[in-house]
């Protein structure tokens, strides 16, 4: 088996890499996948916190490259999906205890056994980001739809092109219809035209995605969000499905009002 | 306005003075990427559009008012493209 290793990344912090790297790695795994997620933001640890996993930790990345313990010694099992996995973040030590070379070969070790290893990238554009993308196969950038993140999106996009990872797809997160409606928020086309990459997915904000991580369970394994059926069809395009987007729905007084009098 | 638009108005969340704010904010994008893609400040790029001119200047006739120059990226390449309108000479 030579599993893929995809990066998860931003640049700008806050714009939802961590949740949708969890709920990609779940819909892969729920899916059948054998996936393992590796929090790459050392010092700053949170993929354990969105699966529900903090108490299980015992040995963490840093235990690994550090020879501490073997890789699957320091592997979580996912409470809820077999075939997932995490590999923790260290949070007692910072950035630079890690190098590419020593992430890489964890990748490496990690691609004979699994489908797919998602990496959460930290934010920022310093050494923990360069050992996140050091063994990526291919980049997901997130990006909200606002200038700050969106500005970020593309330095990262050049840095990732500078490194040799060609071609990274975008998903557009916590996009709002009612906003993008009346002209307030960029809508998916102005940003495929102001970044210039290929869309892998839109997911709407949802207030379902607090409560989600309050109980540290994803929000794929819930069947009546759509911001869990966006990322379970993020996961099936990941698996090279032909999938279109979904439609955008908004969720305001005014839009289930029109519906109750039928006017839309 | 009818009665319906009216009570739909009340009740809805949507601020109407300040509609269209998405196209402030992909101006100013569209502004803040050529800075950040090719690190020059605005005025390190207007002094290369007018040093540009200048050059063109010595062979052809341009429109110097209407000069244009933008950075953008084509697959995975960066391009710098700049517009210099020909005058329009009646001799």
């Amino acid at each position: 088996m030579q599993g893929k290793s995809i990066v998860i990344t931003s640049g700008k912090g806050g714009v939802g890499k961590t949740t949708t790297t969890a709920n990609i790695g779940a819909a892969l795994a729920l899916a059948g996948s054998k996936t393992c997620l590796i929090d790459a933001d050392i010092g700053l640890r949170n993929l354990d916190v969105v699966l529900g996993l903090e108490n299980r930790i015992v040995y963490d990345l840093v235990d690994v490259v550090e020879d501490r313990c073997r890789l699957e010694q320091a592997l979580i099992r996912d409470k809820k999906t077999d075939n997932l996995h995490l590999l923790p973040a260290a949070q007692t030590r910072d950035k630079e205890a890690v190098n590419e070379e020593q992430i890489n070969e964890v990748i490496e070790e990690l691609r004979e056994e699994m489908d797919y290893i998602l990496v959460d990238s930290p934010a920022g554009i310093e050494q923990g980001f360069r050992n996140a993308i050091a063994g990526a196969d291919r980049a997901i950038i997130i990006a909200t739809p606002e200038v700050s993140a969106v500005r970020d999106a593309d330095r990262i996009i050049g840095l990732l092109e500078a490194e040799g990872v060609n071609n990274p797809d975008l998903i557009i997160n916590r996009i709002k219809k009612e906003m993008v409606d009346r002209g307030d928020m960029m809508d998916i086309d102005d940003m495929m035209e102001i970044l210039a990459i290929d869309i892998l997915g839109v997911v709407p904000e949802e207030e379902k995605i607090v409560v989600s991580t309050n109980r540290g369970e994803p929000i794929v394994h819930s069947n009546n969000s759509r911001a869990g059926q966006a990322f379970r069809n993020i996961a099936r395009r990941l698996e090279g499905e032909e999938l279109p987007l979904m439609k955008l729905e908004k969720d305001s007084f005014l839009s289930r009002f029109k519906k109750f009098v039928g006017l839309s | 306005m009818s009665i319906l638009d009216k009570i739909m108005k009340f009740f809805s969340d949507e601020e109407n003075e300040e509609t269209g704010s998405k196209n402030i904010a992909k101006d100013r994008l569209q502004f803040i990427l050529v800075q950040d893609r090719i690190k020059l400040t605005p005025d390190q790029m207007e002094d290369l559009k007018g040093e540009l001119l200048e050059v063109m200047q010595k062979y052809i006739d341009v429109e110097d008012d209407r000069v244009d120059m933008e950075i953008s990226r084509e697959d995975e390449r960066m391009a710098m493209v700049a517009n210099f309108p020909l005058e329009n000479k009646k001799d």
